[in-house]
C-alpha cells in the first residue's frame, strides 16, 4: 500500500514540477506577483512529495518487501540494517530518486533562504530548478520506475553487490549527489540571470555559498570514494582514473574554478560572462557524469548495469538543457559588461590563470574519458585510455596550479607588484627547497618524484601560512596571534583549503615514491620481513558473517621485535550475490600504514599474501578533509549570511535532512 | 533449497584465483620482476571493465602476466614484450594510447587548448587594463545596501 502511495506521490511531484516550471516564469515575465509567489510553496511541496516517495521506497527495503522488483535485485533478509537502507540508493532507480530528492531539497532551500533575492530572480531560479526536476521525474516515471511490483515474489532477494556493503560506500553516493545536484542551483541562478540580463556583485554573492556547498559535498564524496577504494579493493590504490571517477572529478574541477571566478564577480564585477559559462558547464558535467554512469557507453568498474534507452533519455536531457542554456548564453552574454579595470599583475589575473588551469585540466580529463568512444566511432580504432595517459596529460596542470597558488593568493586586487609578493614568499620557497634537498640526500633510490612533490607540498602549506600571517598585519607576535582569531572566517577558510591542497600533493608524492610492496606465499606460523616491519601469519580462521563467509587471517606486526598490533585481513565470499571480496587489514598510523591482504590458499598449505608499507597514506584524505573544512569555514562567514538573507537561520546552505 | 544449491555451486567456482599478482608468478630476478610489473601496469585486462592486468584477478590477466614474464626471461626488451602483446591482442590492450595517427589529437588536445586559453586571456587582460571602471552603485542598489547593512 505504502509503495503505491510512494509511486503516486512521485506522479504528483511531477505535476507540481511542471506547474512550477511554467507559472513563476510567466509571472516573472509579466510582473504578476501572485504567479511568482507560487514558486516558493510549490518548491517545498515538491520536496515533501519526493521525500515521501523516497521514504516509501526505504520502508520497502527495510522491511524486505520482495514483491518489489528493486528490493529483490538489491537486498536480502540477512543483510545488515545499514546496508538495507544504503541499498535504496545503491542501484539505478533508487539513486535517481535520491538525485531528484536532493534536487528538490536545493530548490526548497533556495525558497527558504532566498528571502533576500529580488522577486523576479527568485521566481526564475525556482522555475529553472523545477524544469530540471520535471525532466528527471519524467525520466524516473517513464524509464526507471523504482516501484515496479513482481507478479510472483520470491522468498528472498539477490543481495546487494558486496563491494558496496561497506560503510565508506554507503554514504559516498549521498554526498556525491549533494555535490552534483548542488551545482543545479548555480545553473538555475545562471539561467535566471541570463533571462534577467543582469549579473552583478550581489549575484556573485548569492551564487557563491551554493557553489561552495556543492564543492564541499563533492570533495567529501570523492574523498570517501577514494578512501573506500584504498581499503576495500585490496591493493591500496586511491585513484584509478576510471570513467566514473572522472565523472565526479570533472564537476569538482569546474566547481573549484567557479568558486574562484565568482569571487571576482563579487568583489570586482569582472569575469561575469565567463562565470555564467562556468556555472552552466559545471552542471553540464554533472549531467554528463550521470550519463556516463548510467548509459553503459563507457565501460567502467562502477557503472550501473544499464540499457541504451535510459542513456538516450539522459542524452536528450543533456541536449535540452545544455543546448538551451548555451543558446541563451550566446544571445545574452555580451549584455554582461564588466566594470572593474585591473592590471596584468593582480589578484584578478591570478584567478583567471587559476580558472584556465582548472578548466583545461577538466577538458583533458573529459577528452581522455570519451576518447575511446570517439576513436571507435570516427576513426574505427578500438583503443583504451588509461591511467598512464591521465597521469602524464593532466598532472602538469595541477602542478602548475600548485606553483602559482601561493603567489596568486596574496596578490592584491586591481594592481600588484610581483616583486613585493615574491619577497613575502621567500621563506616558503627556501623551506620548500631545503626540505626537497634533505629528502634527495636521504633517500636511497634517486627518484625526483618525492623531492619535487614534497617541495610543492611544502611550498603550498607554508604559502598558506604566509597568507594568514599577512592578514594579521604588523606588531608583536602576541598581538598578531590575537588578531588571528578575529580574521574573517572566509580568509581562514581560504588558507585552510589551500593548505589542505598542499597536504594532499605532499602525501600523494610521498606515497608513490616510498611505498614498499611484498608478495609471497606464507604458511601459518611463518614470519617475514617487509620494509622494516616483521609480519607473522599466526593462523587463518574460518568465520561466518551475517551474509558472508570469510577466511580471516591473524597477522602480527612487529617493529624491532616489539609487537605493534594484530591486523585481520579477510577474504570474504557473499554466497547470495555470488561474489568474493577482500578486506584489507590496516595498521594505520600518522606517518605510515601497514597494509596487509590475504589471497588464495596454495596447494602446499600456505596462503598468498600481499603486504605494503604505505607512507603518509592517511594524509591524502587528511588534505581532502582540510579542503572541505576550509570550505565550511568560508561558508560560515558572517558576511554570506547577511547576503543570503539567512541571518535568522544560522545553518544556511547545509541542508541536513 | 535453491539458494543452498546455488551457493554450493558458487563455492566450487571459487577455486578461481581472486587475487592480482600471485606469489608463484613472481620472477626470481628482482630487476626483471620490476620490469614486468611496470609493463603490467600499462596493459589492460581485456575481459575486465577497466583494470590493468597488474590489478586484475581474472584468469586472462594472469595469463597475460605470465606471458609478459615469459617474453622478458627470453630476453625481450620492454618495448619488444609490449609489441608482442599488442600484435596478438590489438591496440585495445594498451592503457597508454600511442601518440600516432588520430591519437595525436588526443595528446595534443590539452596543450593546444591551454595555449589558446592563455592567448585569449592575455588579450582580455590587456584590454581590461585600459577600461575605466564605473564603480558607483545605482540609486536602487544604494538603498538596498543600506537596508542590508541595517539588518
Amino acid at each position: 500500500m505504502i509503495t503505491e502511495l510512494g509511486h503516486f506521490a512521485l506522479i504528483l511531484a511531477f505535476a507540481i514540477a511542471v506547474v512550477n516550471t511554467v507559472v513563476p516564469m510567466i509571472g516573472a515575465a509579466k510582473g504578476w506577483d501572485r504567479w511568482m509567489a507560487v514558486a516558493g510553496p510549490a518548491a517545498v511541496l515538491q520536496l515533501i512529495l519526493v521525500a515521501f516517495s523516497f521514504a516509501a521506497l526505504t520502508v520497502a527495503f527495510v522491511g524486505s518487501d520482495f514483491s518489489l522488483r528493486l528490493v529483490v535485485l538489491n537486498s536480502h533478509t540477512l543483510k545488515p540494517m545499514l546496508y538495507k537502507v544504503a541499498g535504496v540508493w545503491a542501484n539505478h532507480e533508487g539513486s535517481l530518486l535520491l538525485w531528484v530528492m536532493i534536487l528538490s531539497l536545493f530548490g526548497a532551500c533556495a525558497a527558504w533562504f532566498g528571502g533576500n533575492l529580488p522577486a523576479t530572480l527568485k521566481a526564475r531560479v525556482l522555475a529553472v530548478q523545477s524544469s530540471i526536476a520535471t525532466a528527471f521525474l519524467a525520466f524516473i516515471l517513464f524509464t526507471s520506475n523504482p516501484f515496479l511490483r513482481l507478479a510472483a515474489p520470491p522468498f528472498n532477494g539477490e543481495d546487494l553487490n558486496p563491494l558496496l556493503q561497506d560503510p565508506g560506500l554507503a554514504f559516498h553516493p549521498p554526498f556525491l549527489y549533494l555535490g552534483y545536484v548542488g551545482l543545479s542551483l548555480t545553473f538555475s541562478f545562471a539561467i535566471a540571470a541570463l533571462i534577467e540580463g543582469r549579473v552583478d556583485a550581489a549575484w556573485g554573492r548569492w551564487v557563491r555559498p551554493w557553489t561552495l556547498a556543492a564543492w564541499i559535498f563533492l570533495t567529501i564524496g570523492i574523498g570517501m570514494g577514494s578512501w573506500w577504494a584504498y581499503y576495500e579493493l585490496g591493493w591500496g590504490g586511491f585513484w584509478f582514473w576510471d570513467p566514473v571517477e572522472n565523472a565526479s572529478f570533472m564537476p569538482w574541477l569546474l566547481a573549484a574554478a567557479l568558486l574562484h571566478s565568482a569571487i571576482v564577480v563579487e568583489k570586482r564585477e569582472s569575469l561575469k560572462s565567463w562565470t555564467i559559462l562556468l556555472a552552466i558547464m559545471a552542471f553540464g558535467f554533472s549531467l554528463i557524469g550521470t550519463f556516463i554512469v548510467r548509459s553503459g557507453v563507457i565501460t567502467s568498474v562502477h557503472a550501473f548495469a544499464s540499457d541504451p534507452e535510459r542513456g538516450l533519455f539522459i542524452l536528450g536531457i543533456i541536449g535540452l538543457f545544455m543546448g538551451g542554456a548555451l543558446t541563451l548564453y550566446a544571445a545574452r552574454a555580451n549584455a554582461m559588461e564588466a566594470k572593474g579595470a585591473f592590471g596584468m599583475v593582480s589578484r584578478e589575473s591570478a584567478l583567471v590563470l587559476n580558472n584556465i588551469l582548472l578548466a583545461v585540466a577538466c577538458f583533458v580529463v573529459f577528452v581522455g574519458t570519451v576518447w575511446p568512444l570517439v576513436a571507435e566511432l570516427t576513426f574505427g580504432r578500438k583503443l583504451s585510455v588509461g591511467p598512464p595517459f591521465f597521469n602524464l596529460a593532466a598532472t602538469p596542470f595541477f602542478l602548475a596550479l600548485g606553483v602559482i597558488l601561493p603567489i596568486g593568493s596574496i596578490l592584491p586586487w586591481k594592481r600588484g607588484n610581483l616583486g613585493r609578493v615574491v619577497r613575502r614568499l621567500v621563506p616558503a620557497a627556501i623551506l620548500a627547497v631545503a626540505v626537497a634537498a634533505l629528502i634527495w640526500a636521504m633517500q636511497n633510490e634517486k627518484t625526483a618524484l618525492a623531492p619535487l612533490g614534497v617541495m610543492l607540498g611544502v611550498w603550498l602549506i607554508v604559502g598558506a601560512v604566509v597568507d594568514l600571517a599577512m592578514r594579521t598585519g604588523r606588531g608583536s607576535l602576541g598581538t598578531r596571534l590575537g588578531r588571528l582569531t578575529r580574521i574573517p572566517r572566509a580568509d581562514l577558510g581560504k588558507a585552510v583549503a589551500h593548505g589542505g591542497f598542499g597536504v594532499t600533493v605532499f602525501a600523494i608524492s610521498a606515497l608513490l615514491a616510498w611505498e614498499v610492496e611484498d608478495i609471497r606465499a606464507v604458511k601459518p606460523g611463518d614470519s617475514f620481513e617487509m620494509g622494516g616491519y616483521q609480519l607473522t601469519l599466526n593462523a587463518v580462521h574460518d568465520v561466518r558473517g551475517p551474509n558472508y563467509t570469510s577466511n580471516m587471517a591473524e597477522v602480527d606486526v612487529f617493529r624491532n621485535g616489539v609487537k605493534l598490533a594484530t591486523v585481520e585481513p579477510e577474504r570474504r565470499f557473499y554466497p547470495f550475490a555470488g561474489m568474493p571480496t577482500t578486506e584489507s587489514g590496516i595498521l594505520s598510523g600518522p606517518i605510515r600504514d601497514v597494509y596487509v591482504t590475504i589471497g588464495d590458499p596454495q596447494p602446499d598449505g600456505s596462503w598468498a599474501m600481499r603486504s605494503y608499507v604505505k607512507p603518509f597514506a592517511n594524509w591524502i584524505w587528511g588534505g581532502g578533509i582540510l579542503m572541505a573544512l576550509g570550505g565550511f569555514l568560508s561558508l560560515s562567514d558572517r558576511r554570506y549570511r547577511v547576503a543570503a538573507g539567512a541571518s535568522k537561520a544560522p545553518a544556511k546552505a547545509v541542508p541536513a535532512e | 533449497m535453491r539458494t543452498l544449491l546455488r551457493s554450493a555451486v558458487l563455492w566450487l567456482l571459487l577455486a578461481l584465483p581472486v587475487y592480482a599478482v600471485l606469489p608463484d608468478e613472481v620472477l626470481p630476478d628482482p630487476v626483471l620482476e620490476a620490469r614486468a610489473r611496470e609493463i603490467s601496469k600499462g596493459l589492460r585486462c581485456l575481459v575486465c571493465r577497466n583494470e590493468s592486468i597488474d590489478e586484475s584477478n581474472a584468469d586472462l590477466a594472469r595469463d597475460l602476466r605470465l606471458l609478459v614474464r615469459e617474453r622478458l626471461t627470453k630476453g625481450d626488451t620492454n618495448e619488444e614484450a609490449v609489441a608482442y602483446i599488442v600484435n596478438r591482442y590489438g591496440e585495445y590492450v594498451l592503457l597508454y594510447p600511442r601518440p600516432n595517427g588520430s591519437t595525436l589529437i588526443l595528446w595534443a588536445a590539452g596543450p593546444v587548448i591551454f595555449g589558446t586559453a592563455l592567448l585569449v586571456a592575455f588579450v582580455y587582460l590587456r584590454r581590461r587594463r585600459s577600461i575605466a571602471g564605473d564603480d558607483t552603485l545605482s540609486q536602487a542598489e544604494t538603498e538596498r545596501l543600506q537596508k542590508i547593512l541595517q539588518e
